[in-house]
């Protein structure tokens, strides 16, 4: 199928969600529901009278937490969904939501996407079953992320650090170092692609996920949210020293026009047309089923800094696993939640190649010293855990970051393909940002 | 298709009756030097060209796909999309799609019959029940009837898709199977076809025969009337059974239980898997599993091609 039809139909999709969502189903009277009441013998209770649940995630290695779960309480039973990945996911679970019906029990959200559904109300603010108290058992990118909207709307399962991934063979092939600042990146850009015309430092088509990381790492904070008041700005230091940066990228030609994720992509990766790779620590799991023929050449490196010396970092995507409302069997999920996050269905992630948010993990001996065979046996995970360490903070996401992130290739991206700069594109993102804030009932302050 | 159809009906014209004034050709003088005819085609270098043309579109995407699905994941990412790699790995590539995940694509296929049978099988049995009936009883309202059907195939199930969803939600049968099988009963374009057919194919005469002989309107239909729609039948089946077996968005937005994806979501399911942190890319089996999902649907053209195109040029021709 082609890109457009793909899209139409998840254009159509979303239109079903809002159609929904305002006319025909009401909404559901469980959103006054709350945990309260609800305490930690009750979820012994419930372990051990056993019952179902239905989890809905694409993560791969939540098959082996099921399994893990089902054995350790041979009375509950898990049926693990995937509705789809990205946004697909999303639509499902609102449609669901507003449904009040087929809503899973546990819902694997990442935290862009969380606010939408932590200020509708549609998910369990996790709280009153002591998930406040878990504070410094995850690390702080991921904790702050489930915190962004008053209480804890779930349990963080995966965080994203960002590093610099590399083809060291393309690298040392032209003698070019690996960049430590944006300027440098730039710089090596240049070189790369002026040694050998098909090579490209990266790919980049116009990612929302990638952009915001970015200005998150310059320190830029474009996003304030407060209860129902946001604010959008792109107009602060940090936005504008990326917008510079990737507009120099832009200019020269220097980004190689692949979509992430497609088949070219990894095609990229493979034959090192594609040079560098900044993205999150889940990503090893990526290049080893998808990029296997590159084995070897890949490393990590920090994320380059936009000064130097500086060493800080910023979350690119994670995910966390939340409680909606409209489930009856609260304490098994939550049982469940807690098992895949901080009980050993940790463990069995970590080993099934997944990058985990919890600091005893992050910091354990074992896990720093883990040799990637597919990074010519470096401990990548000793640079994960640095950025881990380091993600700049005070990150908010909008509370519709989906739809803003779903509006990104008409606005931003329109500097991808003509004249427009990307400041210009920003500005643009900012106004469409702002209207369907104020559609929704925000209080978009200016 | 280049080669022209061996059609049983057109006859040379030098062995036709001639039937009253109708065929004015034929009272007419033959003219000697006439060298093409039904069974002598006039030949046409451009029509050729361009025949060859459309068939090479149609076809190239279909030898990519299998020349493809003997690739490994690697191997397709380093050869030419129309030639094979050094690696024949097309055995295995179907062993590892049909195991992939515990064998889910089994059970896709499974689902993907169930379908078909139900839904597919149902609307042919409707449209034929229904194509009977307008064609041979004269009742009020026909020509609304009529109107309505018309309208109807102009209407595609996309724009449908969302309404009937709300719908079925109301019911509470999403994310069952029959919210794919109970809105696939219905074609507009088989009823239509069969209406057509079977006032060609049947004629009242017969009918009437077989209602003076004392037996009812059951028997007269399954029967007398039945054995002579054959060809019709065997249309409407392919066309509904394609439609339901490519069926896609319908399931998209009915079905979220991977249990009970047909074959069309379970593969883009499988090809998301590339595109979600930590998924894992799976090329070789979407481009596998989609070559064994057009399988069944050319088998079925190859071996009812026969029925078909008789089938389709009835009632074309006033005889």
């Amino acid at each position: 199928m082609t890109t457009t039809t793909r899209r139409l139909l998840r254009g159509l999709g979303l239109l079903c969600a809002a159609v929904l969502g305002t006319a025909a189903c009401g909404g559901p009277d469980s959103a006054d529901e709350s945990l309260e009441g609800v305490s930690a013998s009750d979820v012994r209770a419930a372990l051990e009278k056993g019952g179902s649940i239905t989890v809905w995630g694409w993560e791969p290695t939540l098959k082996q937490v099921v399994a893990g779960f089902e054995k350790k309480y041979p009375k509950v039973d898990v049926e693990l969904v995937n509705a789809g990945s990205g946004n697909d996911h999303y639509t499902a679970l609102q449609n669901a939501i507003s449904a009040g019906s087929g809503v899973p029990d546990v819902a694997q959200v990442e935290y862009f996407a969380l606010g939408q559904f932590a200020l509708t109300r549609g998910v369990h603010d996790l709280s009153p079953l002591g998930a406040d108290e878990l504070e410094g058992t995850f690390a702080p990118g991921p904790w702050n992320a489930v915190r962004a909207f008053d209480g804890v709307h779930a349990l963080p399962m995966d965080s994203g650090p960002m590093v610099l991934y590399y083809n060291k063979d393309v690298f040392d092939e032209h003698g070019i170092e690996v960049p430590t600042t944006w300027d440098e990146y730039v710089d090596a850009a240049r070189a790369l692609h002026k040694a050998d015309p098909d090579v490209y430092i990266t790919n980049d088509t116009g990612e929302p996920g990638l952009a915001t990381s970015l200005i998150w790492q310059a320190g830029g904070r474009p996003y304030k949210t407060d209860g129902t008041e946001v604010a959008v700005d792109f107009s602060d230091e940090g936005s504008r020293a990326y917008a510079e940066t990737w507009q120099r990228l832009l200019d020269e030609d220097l980004l190689a026009p692949v979509t992430s994720w497609s088949d070219e992509w990894y095609r990229g990766l493979a034959d090192g047309t594609i040079a560098t790779l900044p993205a999150g620590a889940w990503m090893p799991a990526n290049f080893e089923s998808g990029v296997p023929k590159a084995s070897g050449s890949w490393r990590v490196a920090p994320l380059p800094q936009w000064q130097e010396g500086a060493s800080d970092s910023a979350e690119n995507g994670g995910s966390g696993l939340a409680l909606p409302k409209a489930a009856e069997n609260e304490e098994l999920a939550y049982a469940f939640a807690r098992y895949a996050t901080t009980g050993d269905g940790v463990r069995a992630r970590i080993e099934a190649g997944a990058f985990p948010a919890t600091t005893a993990d992050l910091e354990s001996e074992e896990f720093l010293r883990a040799e990637f065979e597919y990074f010519g046996g470096q401990r990548a995970n000793e640079i994960f855990a640095e950025s881990s360490a380091n993600v700049s903070e005070g990150w908010t996401y909008l509370p519709y970051q989906v739809y803003a992130n779903s509006v990104f290739n008409d606005t931003v991206g329109k500097a991808y393909v003509s004249d427009t700069s990307l400041a210009e594109g920003l500005e643009d993102w900012r106004r469409s940002s702002v209207e369907y804030g104020r559609e929704q009932g925000f209080t978009v302050v200016e | 298709m280049s080669a022209p159809l061996p059609t049983p009906a057109p006859t040379p014209s030098t062995s036709r009756p001639a039937s009253g004034g109708r065929d004015r050709s034929a009272a007419r003088p033959r003219a000697p030097r006439r060298r093409h005819s039904a069974d002598r085609p006039r030949r046409s270098v451009t029509l050729t060209v361009l025949t060859g043309l459309v068939l090479l579109y149609s076809l190239v995407p279909l030898v990519w796909l299998a020349i493809s699905a003997t690739k490994t994941q690697e191997g397709l990412f380093d050869s030419s999309g129309l030639w094979f790699d050094e690696d024949f790995a097309l055995w295995e590539n179907i062993a590892r799609t049909l195991s992939y995940d515990d064998g889910v694509f089994v059970r896709w296929l499974l689902n993907t019959v169930l379908y078909v049978v139900l839904g597919a099988g149902g609307a042919t049995f409707l449209a034929v029940l229904g194509g009977y009936g307008l064609a041979k009883f004269d009742f009020p309202g026909r020509r609304a009837v009529f109107a309505v059907v018309i309208g109807a195939v102009a209407v595609p199930g996309t724009a449908l898709a969302v309404p009937t969803f709300l719908m079925f939600s109301e019911l509470g049968l999403t994310n069952t199977p029959w919210a794919v099988i109970v809105p696939s009963l219905i074609s507009p374009f088989g009823l239509y076809l069969m209406w057509v057919f079977t006032t060609e194919a049947v004629p009242a005469e017969l009918l009437e025969a077989a209602r003076i002989d004392g037996a009812g309107e059951a028997l007269t239909f399954f029967r007398v009337a039945l054995p002579l729609l054959g060809p019709g039948i065997v249309t409407v089946s392919l066309f509904t059974m394609v439609a339901t077996w490519n069926n896609y968005f319908l399931p998209l937005i009915m079905i979220k239980d991977p249990d009970w994806y047909p074959l069309t979501l379970g593969l883009d399911a499988w090809n998301a898997q590339a595109s979600a942190a930590g998924g894992e890319a799976v090329f070789d089996l979407v481009i596998t599993g989609s070559l064994l999902t057009i399988v069944p649907l050319i088998a079925a053209f190859l071996l009812l091609q026969r029925h078909w195109r008789t089938g389709l040029a009835a009632g074309s021709v006033k005889e």
